[in-house]
């Protein structure tokens, strides 16, 4: 086979040729991603289901929100999953200036978004809207508005975690790409941390709508 | 490395001495390097499976400990020997030991890592770097929920149910948990890695109805581990957000559910048992081949067969929460699926027992722990037939029927093919034979031990002996003191494979490439085999389980008249 011959760069020995490495790379995140989503869908399980038990709790909670800087950050991390995607490209087309550049480009929109939620956060500590023994909330749904912070908190704390260890991966890439690593026969690992990216955001996405958009005309 | 070989992958360079068996390979993955660092960083996963047998034997013997503790106390009906906070411990840790880092990675951390990359003709998974990363991952989880142990283990139950774990119990919850969530992605990074390397490295011509059911089984172990690992995941770290943070999710002050607990974390658990038990259904398939020297019987069904008890897998937890206070509609709609799951699980029991119809059967001792498996557990199966029923689940509902029914699967299950598995793969995976006397008498005394173990378990839950207790009232000593009394014997059968398996590594007579003459590529290399698995990359041309026809004998020939 063809691993007796000429050793072909960045073939690891277990795999015969890029081909079926590159196959088996894009494979592996893609299963990945599945056991995040997962991960991801007890939250939401939890979500739907209290939700569904309180309604009005849940409303008047969610209007707390402001829905100004939730909107400013979907379009932050949007715009982010472009600057990925063209990264990912600069990549494939061996550009490794043009990705660093584009991935330093996509961490700085992830920073400002963390740096929104920060915000989003604080105002929550200022208004007591942090659950534990200082939560205060008044007005008609107050019964369970606590719960739904809980959810707020773990689902979009869960989310930025994520976000921050994207980051991380992200300023590796950056490295890689300024020693020139990345050529069209080798660029799987900056697909894998893109498709990890644009699946962050888009549990954003759904979070978005839950948790800010849902009931709030009511 | 160039591998020295002649064309029928035999050792070329005759070495002074007694001649080798026709096979073993002086040179291979075992003495390929040297030194500690070359073990603990290595990338081969033959290596790595040695790793984890370490490691899971280690965790073993301590959730083993635990259970003769617990059968200590029990021997005498007064709590005589701990308080009931100790007690509680004991079990909790025996059952988080075991399940989490014995019998979940076991078979496929040490068999399947070892053999699947060989089995489909690969030179190793497709990332062995994670292979390495699930170890370590592993290895951290365990050890946390060790020292947490040690310094005083969790009284909540392995099962974790809230609101015990998230607001009354001062023990060690959130470090265990935290164990069990890390070990959680040795799981997930390791059913990546078997499923990747199932799709993409099969050897040429190794299509996926040729794969070994070993193979099969561990594929659909692997979507278990990646659909369902997650979900405990995030359950486990609510419970720690619960006890850290005040996010109560599950916390009825806030209006959480704690049933919800239950839901998520038998969405995991449940499917959880068929991780433990389905790699030891594969390992049962190859056994009963070998050892009948004949194609399994109903090839295609017995392979989907894993499958399918995969997915139904996924739809019967709430057969746990029966008495949880679980709508009735529910309770009747988990009924019905848990039933379901007998039907692939019978399929195996019938497809196992039609192989060794008119097959030639022999006695090696792994086929020996292959019989004592089917009748353990088509035992177990049966009891989880009776408990998905509803009425009967209402009466023996957290009894000791319960623990006998998922110890016949899990012990008489898991076990005793992980053990099977073990015996029949020992010559290649380190070229040495182990005394046949004291193996056969392993087998022997694991079946006898057992059966004298859990079978009054089943008597004294029907009884209404309720499970968590230290003491209970004195008739129903006797049956007691026989579950203890064959704990013993128990411990003794697991001892026995430890002092002949350490012995034979030294002193047992060397194997030859095929000392069971079995089908299969693990048995076209050498023993053991060398670092890349193969001296010539293998093309399969033959279906699995390739035997030949057995000459009709003389008088077995049907007269016709």
């Amino acid at each position: 086979m063809s691993h007796e011959g000429e050793a072909v760069v960045g073939l690891h020995h277990q795999f015969d040729t890029t081909l079926q490495q590159k196959e088996a790379a894009s494979f592996g995140m893609w299963l990945f991603l599945v056991t995040e989503a997962l991960f991801f869908g007890g939250l939401f399980c939890a979500y739907t289901i209290y939700r569904w038990s309180y309604p009005e709790s849940f409303t008047a909670a969610s209007r707390t929100l402001n829905i100004q800087l939730g909107t400013f950050n979907t379009a932050v991390l949007i715009g982010s999953s472009l600057t990925m995607a063209l990264a990912v490209r600069a990549a494939q087309l061996g550009k490794n200036k043009l990705c660093a550049l584009l991935l330093a480009l996509t961490i700085l929109l992830g920073a400002v978004f963390l740096g929104v939620k920060a915000k989003e956060y604080a105002d929550k500590f200022e208004h007591h809207h942090v659950p534990g023994p200082t939560f205060h909330f008044e007005g008609e749904g107050a019964s369970h508005a606590q719960m739904y912070f809980c959810l707020y908190f773990a689902m979009t704390g869960l989310h930025a975690f994520h976000m921050i260890i994207g980051a991380g991966l992200l300023t590796f890439v950056i490295v890689q790409a300024l020693r020139n690593k990345y050529s069209p026969s080798n660029y799987n690992f900056v697909e894998g941390v893109g498709l990890y990216w644009h699946f962050v955001d888009l549990v954003w996405i759904f979070l978005f709508p839950l948790l800010y958009l849902i009931g709030r005309h009511h | 490395m160039k591998p020295e070989t002649t064309i029928a992958g035999q050792p070329a360079s005759a070495v002074a001495g007694p001649p080798l068996p026709v096979g073993y390979a002086r040179r291979n993955y075992i003495n390929a390097k040297y030194g500690a660092k070359s073990w603990l960083l290595t990338l081969d996963h033959k290596r790595i499976a040695i790793l984890y047998l370490l490691s899971v034997t280690f965790f073993f013997a301590l959730g083993g400990l635990m259970a003769v503790l617990i059968r200590l106390e029990l021997a005498t009906p007064e709590g005589d020997l701990f308080q009931p906070d100790v007690y509680n411990r004991l079990f909790t840790m025996h059952g988080v030991m075991m399940v989490f880092f014995f019998l979940i990675p076991a078979i496929p951390g040490v068999l399947g890592n070892f053999l699947i990359p060989i089995m489909i003709g690969a030179r190793d998974l497709a990332f062995p770097r994670l292979n390495l990363a699930s170890w370590y991952i592993y290895n951290v989880g365990a050890v946390m929920a060790f020292w947490a142990m040690l310094h005083g283990g969790v009284d909540t139950g392995w099962t974790f149910y809230t609101p015990l774990s998230s607001i009354y119990s001062n023990t060690y919850v959130v470090v265990t948990a935290v164990g069990i969530f890390i070990n959680g992605f040795s799981s997930i990074l390791t059913g990546i890695n078997f499923i990747v390397t199932i799709h993409k490295m099969r050897a040429p011509g190794m299509t996926w109805f040729r794969l070994p059911l070993f193979v099969w089984a561990h594929y659909a172990t692997s979507l278990i581990m990646v659909l369902g690992t997650p979900v405990i995941a995030i359950t486990v770290l609510l419970v720690g957000a619960e006890r850290l943070l005040h996010i109560g999710i599950f916390d009825p002050r806030l209006g959480g559910d704690p049933v919800l607990f239950q839901h998520l974390f038998w969405f995991y658990s449940h499917p959880a048992v068929y991780i433990m038990i389905l790699p030891a259904m594969g390992v049962i398939s190859e056994l009963v081949a070998a050892f009948a020297r004949k194609p399994i019987f109903g090839y295609a069904f017995v392979a989907f067969s894993s499958v399918a008890i995969a997915v139904l897998g996924f739809l019967v937890w709430g057969h746990h929460m029966f008495v949880a206070g679980q709508s009735i509609y529910s309770g009747v709609v988990f009924s019905v699926l848990s039933m379901l799951v007998a039907v692939p699980s019978a399929i195996k029991v019938f497809n196992w027992t039609a192989t060794l119809y008119k097959g030639s059967v022999s006695w090696d001792t792994p086929m020996l722990y292959a019989l004592g498996f089917i009748g353990l557990f088509t035992i177990g199966g049966l009891t989880g037939v009776m408990l998905a029923t509803l009425g009967i689940d209402a009466h023996v509902h957290d009894t000791y029927f319960i623990i006998a029914h998922f110890h016949y699967i899990m012990v008489g299950g898991a076990i005793m093919g992980y053990l099977g598995g073990m015996h029949y793969w020992w010559p290649k995976i380190t070229g040495r034979l182990y005394p046949a006397f004291w193996s056969k008498l392993s087998a022997l005394t694991v079946f006898i031990g057992f059966n004298v173990t859990f079978f009054p378990q089943f008597l004294l839950g029907y009884m209404g002996m309720p499970r968590r207790y230290h003491s209970y009232p004195p008739e129903f000593q006797v049956l007691n003191v026989m579950s203890s009394a064959g704990a013993t014997i128990l411990a003794f059968g697991y001892l026995l494979p430890l002092l002949y398996f350490v012995w034979s590594m030294r002193w047992g007579p060397r194997a030859s490439a095929n000392p069971w003459g079995a089908a299969g590529l693990e048995w076209q290399t050498t023993s053991p085999p060398p670092t890349d698995n193969f001296h010539a990359r293998p093309v399969v041309t033959t279906p699995p389980y390739d035997y030949p026809e057995p000459a009709p004998s003389e008088e077995e020939v049907p007269v016709v008249a």
